[in-house]
């Protein structure tokens, strides 16, 4: 099917242009770590397990803001985005290409952040918090992608972002902390409820986002 | 294959275009003349679709598939080369025969050395070049042109001229510019927007 | 017609003889449920802008939007109140329904910065009613996970549930929801009204330049 040579050519764009500027990913690996450090002096001296992995939780938020941050950069600064909407293709592939790009950073800061957190604040990374985690990385980049899409039209960009992005980052946040300290399946569920139905709106309504 | 009827235009409060009639039959090539400013511009973004109109109507008797639009900006990825950057345009536009073609059109505009390096490094000229490229490349219906002789040297203009004429007969033409002159031969009917 | 509905539900609560802090029940609820009927009265005039290119459908989702986010300000006032007067404190993150209004309350003032920062025309409507469909769907969404949230985050000390209601007190209830739905109507008419005269008042400026 050709939409799916679509978003394929454009995931393929928008990680090989990742791998020429090499700008975002090393910002959100060194970034996450940092945070990581931060947060270690924030807690307080025996704090609980769910403090700790509360401020995980934290740190990948706010490292996945930081990448959705620059995630239609390219096409901002050069004006591209014209030439992708123009283009026969159906407007819901520049989003899941951008979408599946965008995941495939947030996963690669995860592979160093979740060692990292074993390292600093003790194992205890499990099944379901990784069940957790990916279901989250699913949601984070579906509704962050159109999001940062709606910034890029607007004129304060970096500022909108975070704003628009972190009420709807609240509930994966908290079916991500239930999954990760052992709260019951029921998280992991709400957590693929969440993915669905925002997947599906995102889908349906990215046309509206790039058009007038 | 274009029809436009008392066509407005408004951002905000301010108003680019008001009252516009314009009519382009199929094979045709009207070139749009017009101080800076003058909405020139807005009138092709309406006409490719990236803009609505705030009033009037608007037809386009073609699909996105068959239309090839010529902006102010280059519209290709500074960081990708042009063959990379062809070739997503090629895949989207599901080019037939599609890296025989772009190499076909490097060589007419005589990028094909500069194929592999990263279209930052382009001169003005070669963007201005491979920016034609990325239009014709899907020998559209419809050729919408913003100002395509901008940034072009004597031999860059030398070969969108000849571009220009052999794409005549098979297509219809929107050309904006500043210096009408230069279609003379071609154009079948010319307009100006007064503010 | 405003002032006389208005009045009815001041005399309504005053019928069931219960405490002051069951009164502020017949304004904090009703109120609540007038701002979820904004929400979707604004996300259903921002689908027909989408769908059918409706004139003025934006227009009419950003003044239902703005109501419901007054109305949720209120609704998180009366429950603040509320809370003092039941338990002895300003907020409680284990009412659920006061959490829930936290977060749309900064969800759709997101959705005013979204508006402000973008030119108006047909991308800022298009950008809003697309915000105006994620706010929808993010109620239901929201309610469930705070609810569980409470599970592993407070130990539930104060239960959140409302009075049972006999019959007078439902009448009275009803009565209130009305003359809220009906307040926020006008509001919403008043400035629609408001603003669609600003709109022509430019055009005829427009016209005069």
């Amino acid at each position: 099917m050709s939409y799916l040579t679509d978003i394929g050519a454009l995931a393929r764009k928008d990680l090989r242009l990742e791998l020429r500027a090499r700008d975002t990913l090393p910002a959100m690996l060194l970034f996450v770590v940092s945070a990581l450090v931060v947060f270690h002096f924030t807690l307080p001296q025996g704090a609980s397990r769910l403090a700790a992995f509360g401020l995980l939780w934290v740190a990948l938020i706010f490292t996945a803001l930081l990448g959705l941050t620059r995630c239609f950069a390219a096409e901002r600064e050069q004006d591209v985005l014209d030439g992708l909407v123009l283009a026969p293709s159906d407007r819901s592939a520049i989003w899941l290409g951008k979408a599946i790009a965008m995941l495939a950073f947030l996963v690669a800061a995860e592979v160093v952040a979740l060692p990292a957190f074993a390292l600093f604040f003790g194992p205890g990374i499990d099944g379901r918090t990784l069940a957790g985690v990916a279901l989250a990385d699913l949601g984070i980049c579906t509704v962050g992608t159109l999001l940062a899409g709606m910034a890029a039209a607007s004129r304060a960009r970096e500022l909108l972002l975070p704003l628009l992005f972190l009420p709807l980052a609240i509930p994966i946040v908290i079916g991500g902390v239930g999954a990760s300290v052992n709260g019951g399946v029921r998280y992991v569920e709400f957590l693929v409820l969440y993915d669905a139905i925002f997947a599906i709106i995102c889908w349906a309504s990215f046309e509206y986002v790039v058009t007038e | 294959m274009i029809r436009a009827r008392a066509l407005e235009k408004r951002y905000g409060d301010k108003r680019v275009l008001r009252g516009l009639d314009l009519e382009v039959e199929r094979g045709g090539f009207l070139v749009v003349t017009g101080p800076n400013g003058s909405g020139k511009t807005t009138l092709l973004r309406l006409c490719v679709g990236l803009a609505q109109p705030t009033a009037g109507e608007l037809e386009v008797d073609v699909s996105r598939g068959r239309l090839g639009f010529l902006a102010h900006e280059p519209l290709v990825y500074r960081e990708l080369t042009a063959l990379e950057n062809l070739d997503l345009y090629g895949r989207l536009y599901r080019v037939p025969e599609r890296r025989e073609r772009i190499g076909m059109l490097l060589e007419r505009f005589r990028l094909w050395e500069a194929r592999r390096e990263r279209v930052g490094s382009y001169s003005r000229g070669m963007l201005q070049r491979l920016a034609l490229c990325r239009a014709f490349l899907h020998e559209p219906d419809l050729y919408v042109l913003d100002e395509p002789f901008t940034a072009l040297d004597a031999e860059g203009a030398e070969l969108l001229d000849r571009e220009l004429a052999e794409r005549r007969e098979r297509g219809t033409f929107l050309v904006a510019t500043h210096a009408p002159a230069r279609f003379e031969a071609l154009a079948t009917a010319q307009v100006a927007i007064v503010q | 017609m405003v002032a006389a509905v208005t009045m009815i539900a001041f005399f309504a609560p005053e019928d069931a003889d219960q405490g002051l802090s069951q009164k502020i029940f017949y304004f904090h609820v009703p109120i609540a449920l007038t701002s979820y009927a904004c929400f979707g009265w604004g996300a259903w005039k921002g689908l027909l802008h989408l769908w059918k290119r409706s004139p003025g459908a934006d227009l009419e989702s950003y003044v239902a939007i703005h109501q419901g986010v007054i109305f949720g300000a209120l609704t998180l006032v009366t429950g603040s109140i509320w809370a003092k007067i039941s338990w002895g404190v300003w907020w409680a993150w284990s009412s659920n329904q006061l959490v829930l209004f936290l977060v749309l309350f900064l969800f759709y003032a997101a959705y005013f910065m979204l508006r402000f920062s973008v030119e108006p025309g047909p991308r800022r409507a298009n950008l809003s009613a697309v915000y105006a469909l994620f706010g929808v769907a993010l109620i239901p969404v929201s309610f469930m996970a705070i609810r569980l949230a409470n599970d592993f985050i407070h130990p539930t000390v104060f239960t959140s549930n409302g009075p049972q209601m006999s019959g007078r007190m439902f009448a009275s209830f009803c009565v209130s929801w009305a003359a809220m739905l009906l307040l926020a109507g006008t509001l919403y008419r008043v400035e629609l009204a408001g603003k669609r005269l600003d709109s022509r008042l430019r055009e005829l400026r427009e016209l005069l330049a």
